[in-house]
């Protein structure tokens, strides 16, 4: 045990005397720091999930007994008990919402975005004139506040999904066009002379070259996109939505400080969105086997 | 030779699609108009009509520009009518935001490459959050601290600090891990103490991802403040929500150009800093 270690073990001592209810914190939380710090110096296996499992619930925990014992207002923090009752208790609700706002408004604006982005850098990958001018543009525009085209958006399509995927094809196109041109520069010179004495077409080659080894570089645009649509979708419904939706039911429950409600809405959205990004990483691996970043 | 003249083709073609869609988009209510009054459109009536309509669906470019120009010219910078002063409102929270979120992120990495404990335990919830909308909880956090009794400014700058927080921690580990064995080794050799092989080893190898993560911290502090402002009275993110309450399109469209004219500037700012201090160090690439 070093010095470091006994100052602590000191402090949360002392807080015992002075005031129970944060010894009890300080306690769980120290103690669950030291299992980890522990397993974490260890050999074992399993410690790459348990680690960072053991954490998260002592947050959790933490989090739970804080908001218990000091008496926290619902309206401000409710504790995760709550939040858990009240997404089991509104499953319905949620999915609806779920339906609403990422399988019609971020998955559709996902695949027409990236679609699009696509067939445009197919398209000016032939001119070096145009990709000159369109990267740096691309580039900058990657940067900028989309999300801030909500408003218009709405304004033209209406209130339904229409115009979330709207804004969600317009957040995700230059990244991905971005990432698809850099891609379909990536092949070496020597695999395309290769391709050319073999007598290829430009489309043989395109397939069956500049494309796959593009794949690295797209799924990369797929990811940074992917998080994206859900943002644009959730934020476009802050300026106007049919009674349904993610971004809908934060706003309403607000209005009603159902703070519970919400915590639960953004539990689906998280859950969607890693959901989402783990499958496109396994598509990935699925697709690009070869790539040195996916071997094991 | 700078790639001047594509810039240029490719931004005259968006502005000429722009002006395509504003004829095309504002037509309808030129005809409708037309149609009550009983009068037949000819083309070059049409055209003219649809360039300066009250409320455009589309404004043409030149109305977003003369809104922007009287937006920041046409009142005090103090008054509420300036666009100056609604994008001060905006910068300074985002400049407080990404300044609390920069320093905690950097915090944070320095001990997560220090502390095997820490690093198993927080960096997968940070890699994680990267993969989260996190700004849904924005709104939430504008209620909740407004029950507590804090300021708007303050508001905004928590949101926007925990959007630039875990670009910067994810970088910045990724940065404070970039020297190579062989390097740490030869510090080693050196018998150098923990401390040193920081200052004059990692910190600076960690430059070049840290000027990458600050640029995507900063946009995301930016967006962040003009969410967190959609709950407030002042600032551009009010100005969007107003605008698209009152259906004043010009006012959205300069709002939003001077957003982007701010993300962009703020960008380049950091990008010139970079060439600076990565020049001084010898990494120029």
């Amino acid at each position: 045990m070093n010095a470091w270690q006994m100052a602590v073990l000191l402090g949360v001592a002392a807080l015992w005397v002075l005031a129970w209810p944060l010894a009890v914190l300080a306690s769980i939380w120290v103690g669950a720091w030291f299992i980890n710090a522990e397993i974490a110096r260890g050999s074992w296996t399993g410690r790459r999930y348990f680690v960072p499992l053991l954490f998260g619930l002592t947050v959790l925990l933490v989090w739970e007994l804080a908001a218990r014992m000091f008496g926290i207002s619902p309206a401000i923090l409710p504790p995760p008990s709550m939040i858990a009752a009240k997404l089991a208790g509104s499953l319905p609700v949620l999915w609806g919402d779920f339906v609403q706002t990422f399988v019609k408004g971020a998955l559709s604006g996902f695949i027409i975005g990236c679609g699009a982005a696509v067939l445009v850098a197919i398209a000016i990958d032939r001119s070096p004139f145009l990709q000159a001018g369109l990267m740096p543009v691309g580039n900058f525009v990657a940067a900028l506040p989309i999300v801030g085209i909500a408003p218009i958006m709405v304004m033209w399509f209406g209130f339904d999904w229409h115009s979330k995927a709207a804004v969600v094809v317009i957040m995700v196109f230059f990244p991905m066009l971005v990432n698809t041109v850099a891609g379909l520069a990536a092949s070496e010179r020597m695999q395309r002379d290769l391709m050319a004495t073999w007598g290829a077409s430009y489309w043989q080659s395109l397939f069956k070259l500049r494309l796959p080894a593009a794949m690295p570089f797209m799924f990369n645009g797929l990811k940074i996109a992917s998080t994206l649509a859900l943002i644009g979708a959730i934020v476009a419904e802050f300026f106007g939505s049919p009674t349904q939706g993610m971004g809908f039911r934060i706003n309403a429950e607000i209005g009603r400080t159902g703070l519970d409600m919400i915590w639960a809405t953004i539990t689906v959205a998280a859950l969607a969105g890693s959901a989402f990004y783990g499958l496109i990483a396994l598509l990935e691996r699925g697709v690009t086997f070869w790539h040195p970043s996916q071997r094991r | 030779m700078k790639p001047i003249v594509p810039i240029l083709t490719v931004l005259a073609a968006i502005l000429a699609l722009w002006y395509l869609g504003t004829v095309r988009l504002n037509a309808p209510w030129v005809y409708d108009q037309a149609a009550r009054a009983g009068q037949e459109v000819p083309f070059t009536t049409l055209l003219r009509e649809t360039m300066h309509q009250e409320r455009p669906v589309l404004p043409a470019p030149h109305q977003v520009a003369v809104g922007l120009w009287e937006g920041i010219t046409g009142a005090a910078v103090t008054s509420k009518r300036s666009l100056v002063y609604h994008a001060w409102i905006t910068l300074s929270g985002t400049m407080l935001g990404f300044v609390i979120g920069t320093g905690l992120g950097i915090l944070l990495a320095v001990g997560i490459v220090h502390n095997r404990a820490m690093d198993m335990s927080v960096m997968p919830w940070a890699i994680a959050s990267q993969m989260v909308p996190i700004i849904a909880l924005a709104p939430m956090l504008a209620v909740v601290m407004n029950a507590v009794g804090a300021s708007g400014l303050i508001t905004k700058a928590i949101i926007s600090a925990y959007l630039s927080f875990f670009p910067v921690v994810v970088g910045m580990v990724k940065g404070l891990r970039s020297p190579d064995a062989m390097q740490l080794d030869l510090l080693k050799t050196y018998g150098a103490p923990g401390g040193a092989v920081f200052w004059k080893l990692r910190l600076p190898a960690s430059m070049p991802y840290l000027f990458t993560s600050l640029k995507v911290g900063i946009a995301a502090s930016l967006v962040g403040a003009i969410v967190g402002e959609l709950n407030q009275p002042a600032g551009l993110g009010a100005r969007l929500l107003q605008g698209s309450y009152y259906g004043q399109t010009v006012q959205i469209w300069a709002a939003l150009l001077l957003a982007a004219t701010l993300a962009a500037a703020l960008v380049a700012l950091l990008s010139q800093t970079e060439a600076r201090v990565l020049g001084r160090m010898g990494m120029r690439r």
